[in-house]
């Protein structure tokens, strides 16, 4: 009796502590996901919003066109595939520039690493807004930046180029906003390491790059694929930097959904996209970690 | 020519000199160990052999060929590192590969030369395991067997059996010594377990402080330290320091504070007057309730004060009417010795003036 109630009183725990946060997810998460496919499927209304459910003959409106227009015309694809161009490039730079940062801060001294973190996560403290400014002001025209570039194009004869309002201004910023989603995961497994391993493989024969492809490396990829989706989910997403920093040209899905929702007012097709940018985004990160784990497992029936 | 030589090799760790001009001269096909506390510099001598620490003075040369431009992975050695250090992301095939592959091995000999290595190491039908699926002991061979895959002329164990449990660590001596012998290569062993060196080794640099104190065969270290260092660190050890009080024919007499004269048999011709001191094992000396008559060159009184009971032998701490501390070891399978001494008794006990070592402080 005694254990069964002491069990019973475990079970009572167990939910008052996992009780809150799956509610929280339940309200937050679920439900909007529910409410915004069943928008998806109905008529966008005549000013901005949806139709009635029932139209006047009594009939229920649910319909597909919303999704028809997605695929059948080509703008909106073309939008989808230049968003996923841009998340892709926005991950493999923020990669390739926050593994030797994360690696340098994972060796240092004890006493250094907290600070070098603290500088990592510093941008955190000034909002979000003021620092998608304060790129348009070092990218301006009159900035230090697009004088001496667009001087030294002259030099060469070519002609001044903007350097904001460009993709080139929008992908600066994406990899700038999201480098700290990969240096982070990236330290804190690289910190993990076991420095006898790189001692182990040097001593039997490996020097620095060998070490690096066929210890470190593959060491680190749970680190990698969980940086990568932390910086290519919200980057396929993101709307403020492409609105704020990019030409008339660099229209990314996230825009247009924006868009649809509070300028075109047309619910039905911004649920759509975003349906379409969550499945993707879910998708993406389904095969990345597929591919991660047969990575892993290929590489060391290779070694055998 | 050794195969391995070091010439007044030197560490220093800020104001800390953790290796201090050590000289050593290492064979092929020896099984040399290097024992000492922690902290008297083994492991770090060990790693400048490996070449992850360069020396600061001294020189360390293979085969004459000094080794200060050659980093680790040029060197001939491997090591066997304490946590194994087996790469988690490959099979056990993957690991013993490793080397293989990194010495550029062509791809078809690669699977016989890692089956080969296995059967040596007795894992033969483990190769698709992964490094924590196995067992302290397993894991231990795959490094081995990684380590000699390549066939290195000499191989670094640095205290491989020291997160085995007891009774797998005596199995894996004997496999290392099997191992050693069949391989032919040479072996340098560290660590800070006395019985294992003198179980394993050729010949023991026992080591204290940065510095080498002595170089011999276990049973020399044993039976004949050169310091009082040597002689309490390597096993049970009674010492007894005093002034030498005469010398006559190979007896040299020492007047032990608390004890009385203790004779010893050396060769030395200390002179009367100096400080000196005599190591004596517990196993050496015999302990009884009364020795009778016979004539002894050392004979002590006293009251057994503790006991410590291990099985095969019993070491008695006895207090001689001087005062002073002896320990006495008895074996507790002589017939004839079916009484134990308590806390309390009275025991005579008797040594050979052959029997205890003389060192000079």
């Amino acid at each position: 009796m005694a254990t069964g109630a002491r069990e019973a009183a475990q079970a009572r725990g167990k939910w008052l502590v996992s009780g809150p946060p799956i509610l929280y997810l339940l309200v937050f998460f679920a439900a909007p996901t529910l409410i915004m496919a069943a928008a998806s499927l109905r008529t966008p209304g005549e000013f901005g919003g949806l139709a009635p459910l029932v139209d006047e003959a009594g009939k229920l409106d649910l319909n597909f066109d919303s999704f028809a227009r997605f695929f059948t015309e080509p703008v909106y694809l073309e939008v989808f595939v230049k968003s996923v161009i841009f998340a892709t490039a926005t991950t493999v730079l923020c990669l390739l520039i926050a593994y030797p940062l994360a690696s340098v801060i994972a060796t240092s001294p004890k006493r250094v690493r907290s600070l070098l973190l603290l500088l990592v996560i510093l941008p955190f403290w000034s909002n979000f807004l003021i620092r998608i400014y304060a790129w348009m002001i070092i990218l301006g025209p009159n900035a230090a930046l697009a004088r001496g570039v667009n001087g030294m194009l002259a030099w060469f004869g070519a002609g001044p180029v903007p350097l904001l309002f460009s993709s080139f201004a929008v992908l600066v910023c994406l990899v700038y906003v999201h480098l700290p989603f990969m240096v982070l995961p990236l330290y804190a497994n690289l910190e993990k390491h076991d420095p006898a391993l790189l001692d182990a493989a040097q001593d039997l024969g490996a020097h620095a790059w060998q070490r690096f492809w066929r210890i470190t490396f593959p060491l680190s990829l749970p680190g990698v694929y969980a940086g990568a989706a932390l910086v290519f989910i919200p980057a396929l997403g993101i709307f403020a930097i492409p609105d704020l920093l990019g030409g008339p040209n660099d229209t990314l899905i996230g825009n247009l959904i924006k868009q649809q929702f509070l300028e075109t007012r047309d619910w039905p097709f911004g649920s759509v996209l975003s349906i379409v940018l969550t499945v993707a985004a879910l998708a993406l990160a389904g095969l990345a970690a597929w591919f991660g784990q047969r990575a892993t497992r290929a590489r060391a029936l290779v070694d055998a | 020519m050794p195969l391995l030589e070091l010439r007044q090799v030197t560490r220093r760790f800020g104001d800390f000199t953790a290796v201090d001009h050590v000289d050593l001269a290492i064979d092929a096909g020896e099984f040399f160990t290097l024992l000492g506390p922690s902290g008297c510099g083994k492991t770090t001598l060990l790693r400048m052999i490996a070449g992850f620490e360069q020396p600061d003075e001294g020189q360390v040369l293979l085969d004459g060929v000094d080794l200060a431009d050659s980093p680790p992975e040029a060197r001939p050695v491997r090591t066997v590192f304490q946590s194994y250090a087996l790469f988690p992301h490959m099979s056990v095939e993957g690991n013993v590969a490793f080397p293989l592959q990194m010495a550029k091995t062509p791809a078809r000999e690669i699977p016989k030369r890692v089956a080969e290595a296995l059967e040596d190491v007795r894992l033969t039908g483990f190769g698709r395991r992964y490094p924590h699926e196995l067992s302290g002991g397993q894991r231990q061979r795959v490094a081995i067997a990684r380590a000699l895959v390549t066939h290195p002329t000499m191989l670094l164990l640095d205290e491989p059996l020291a997160a085995l449990d007891a009774k797998l660590r005596e199995e894996m001596q004997i496999e290392l010594i099997n191992l050693q012998k069949q391989a032919g290569i040479t072996f340098v062993y560290v660590t800070h377990d006395q019985t294992e060196a003198l179980a394993l080794s050729h010949r023991i640099a026992v080591m204290n402080r940065g510095n080498v104190e002595q170089v011999d065969e276990p049973s020399k270290v044993y039976r004949f330290p050169k310091s009082r260092f040597v002689a309490d660190f390597i096993g049970q050890c009674n010492l007894f320091s005093g002034t030498v009080a005469a010398r006559d024919g190979g007896i040299v007499s020492i007047a032990v504070d608390a004890l009385g004269t203790v004779r010893v048999a050396t060769p030395s011709t200390i002179a009367p007057g100096t400080r000196a001191s005599i190591a004596l094992r517990p196993e050496q000396i015999r302990i009884g309730a009364s020795q009778g008559d016979t004539a002894s060159d050392n004979r002590f009184r006293g009251t057994v004060s503790d006991l410590l009971y291990m099985g095969d032998v019993t070491v008695y701490r006895v207090r001689t009417d001087g005062g002073a501390e002896v320990e006495a070891l008895l074996a507790n399978s002589q017939t004839g010795r079916a009484k134990f001494f308590e806390p309390g008794d009275a025991v005579e006990m008797d040594w050979p003036a052959a029997a205890g070592h003389f060192i000079e402080d």
